[in-house]
């Protein structure tokens, strides 16, 4: 048998459910692996212990009374700006440094529902601004298969941990890439959902209008067994869709004979590395031997989708973050008696550099005078990315492009230059804008670097989407290859 | 951008910035600005806008009274509260 905390999802509940192994000794085995390596990792920003054995024993206690759901006695990290009662939510800010929520998320209380056990708190870039997870006010994360590199970002803690083996499985968000983009760097699967499919409620707002809370995991199993528990309904969330979730664990067969796959040009060309590219095209090719219909489909407002999301997410970011006013929650400066200057050094001491870049950007970009030229002009954008993506879907049932257009890159260097950072997001964006399911998945490696399978699909359509998944993932074998820590 | 647009766009949002954040800001605002160009490229004056991907409108639900938070869980995280009030620095002048 695999040491525990190598086991996926899957495997673990056939153990607990058959009585072979307990709860407790699973999440020790977790805990006893983030005390070995999290100082070189840098997952976690808040490790629960306490809390988590004493889940672990509920889920023991409700497993014996054979209540033992897919999730139950299963270890979780979760990302650091989905909130947890009692447990510190800091969003990887200084300005949320000592936030402890007094209400939990709805996605935690799901998973509570189901005996899960909280490890912890992932560690992200700040508010989940950033691709790299170096913007966070506490430590930059290390990717598990070159620590001199970084896990990719914002939920880059939750990949990382994924990867080494640090928890099961991670929840993350995803705004304009931050779940598929890291788990395309660090080897693992991440599914961005339809937007509206996971409730919202507790998720502390970057960008409302795409902001979505999705799993990141070892297996596409396990994938389809966390949005069973996570998705669906919530009246919390004027957003939320009414609409049942399927099992989607029952429906994945591996057969994808006659699906019709589609591969933009658009997302193939400047900037992709050449490894990236051969691996995503091999991939092509094996969904062909599995039976699925490929053909090139062109997607040309692709290149406009970076700038109509840096001017939409700042906007909405720059009405989003006012909330921080050092009054009611969070870091406030109290060493002045007027009030303007203690919110202004609030707000100076208590963001990061990208944060207060996105802030500005946003705000000008909303501001009398500049407003049609740049928000309207992006929402206007918006519909016509939505329109071409509709119109694809007409003929096809999935894009198969790259997640991201590099491997992971080292430390340090994209740090001083905003541009070249957000272009790592170039091909994870567009679902956002139009509000689509989209999920990474490994397609192999590039010296000794995972490389990452972007799959979109038309809205709610995550059955077939993992099905797809599944079916290169049991042909392929490349998620059974871990990092060694 | 002059460096008096980025001090005025820093009062608006409430952010205090050091001489050298300012002196940052102004190499790199017009360097994202001027990423946003290329969407002059696409003629949308005909094109409505669109706020959500996923269009929901008029959500309702039933107006049923819940347990809501106590005061003191409310006032768990503030930094200044006195009883049940958050305290405030003064806003109004003498």
């Amino acid at each position: 048998m695999s040491t525990l905390w190598e086991l996926s999802i899957s495997e673990a509940h056939d153990l607990l459910v058959n009585k072979e192994i307990k709860a407790v000794e699973l999440t020790k085995s977790y805990l006893d692996r983030i005390n070995e390596i999290d100082g070189d990792v840098n997952s976690y920003i808040t490790v629960c212990a306490d809390l988590a054995l004493e889940q672990a024993e509920l889920a023991d206690g409700k497993i014996l009374s054979g209540d033992c759901g897919p999730l139950t006695g299963i270890p979780v990290q979760v990302k650091d700006l989905i909130v947890t009662k009692g447990v510190a939510t800091t969003c990887g800010s200084k300005m949320l440094e000592n936030y402890y929520p007094v209400y939990n998320s709805t996605v935690v209380d799901k998973l509570e529902r189901n005996g899960a056990v909280l490890l912890g708190k992932g560690n992200m870039d700040e508010f989940g601004m950033g691709s790299s997870c170096e913007n966070s006010a506490f430590h930059p994360t290390r990717n598990p298969w070159d620590l001199g590199r970084v896990p990719g970002g914002s939920s880059g803690g939750g990949a990382a941990a994924v990867a080494a083996g640090e928890a099961a499985y991670a929840l993350g968000s995803d705004t304009g890439g931050s779940i598929r983009q890291p788990a395309a760097m660090c080897g693992i699967v991440g599914l961005k959902p339809t937007y509206g499919l996971v409730s919202r409620y507790g998720l502390v707002a970057y960008a409302s209008s795409l902001d979505q809370i999705g799993p990141m995991t070892r297996t596409v199993t396990d994938c389809a067994m966390v949005m069973e528990a996570i998705g669906g309904h919530d009246k919390k969330d004027a957003t939320s869709l009414d609409i049942n979730i399927p099992q989607y664990s029952s429906l994945l067969s591996g057969n994808i004979e006659g699906i019709r796959i589609g591969v933009p040009s658009e997302y193939f060309v400047d900037g992709i590395q050449d490894g990236v590219r051969e691996k995503v095209e091999d991939a092509v090719e094996q969904f062909k031997r599995l039976g699925a219909v490929v053909k090139t489909v062109s997607l040309p407002t692709t290149k406009y989708a970076l700038a109509c999301y840096y001017i939409l997410a700042p906007s909405e970011c720059s009405a989003n973050l006012a909330r921080y006013d050092g009054v009611k929650y969070g870091y406030s400066y109290q060493d002045t008696s007027d009030v303007w200057e203690a919110m202004e050094q609030t707000r100076k001491q208590g963001f990061g550099m990208e944060v207060k870049r996105r802030i500005m950007i946003g705000t000008y970009a909303l501001s009398s005078g500049y407003y049609d030229a740049y928000y309207l002009k992006a929402q206007q954008v918006r519909t016509l990315i939505r329109q071409e993506f509709s119109s694809v879907f007409s003929e096809i049932d999935a894009l198969v492009t790259p997640t991201s257009p590099t491997v992971a890159f080292k430390h340090g260097d994209k740090t001083d230059d905003p541009v070249q950072m957000y272009l790592v997001d170039v091909c994870t964006i567009p679902a956002n804008i139009a509000g689509l399911p989209a999920m990474s998945l490994p397609c192999g490696f590039v010296e000794g670097l995972p490389v990452g399978l972007q799959l979109i699909g038309p809205q709610m359509s995550e059955a077939r989407m993992l099905n797809i998944a599944f079916a290169y993932e049991q042909s392929a074998d490349w998620y059974n290859q871990r990092p060694t820590l | 951008m002059e460096r008096a647009e980025i001090v005025h766009l820093a009062s608006l949002v409430r952010i205090a910035l050091s001489e050298s954040d300012l002196e940052m800001l102004q190499i790199q605002l017009p360097k994202i600005l001027e990423q946003f160009d290329i969407l002059n490229e696409i003629d949308t004056a005909k094109v409505e806008p669109t706020g959500h991907a996923v269009a929901i409108e008029s959500v309702m639900r039933d107006d049923v009274i819940e347990a809501p938070l106590s005061s003191v869980e409310v006032l768990r995280n503030a930094p200044n509260s006195v009883g049940e009030y958050i305290r405030v620095k003064a806003i109004l002048e003498e």
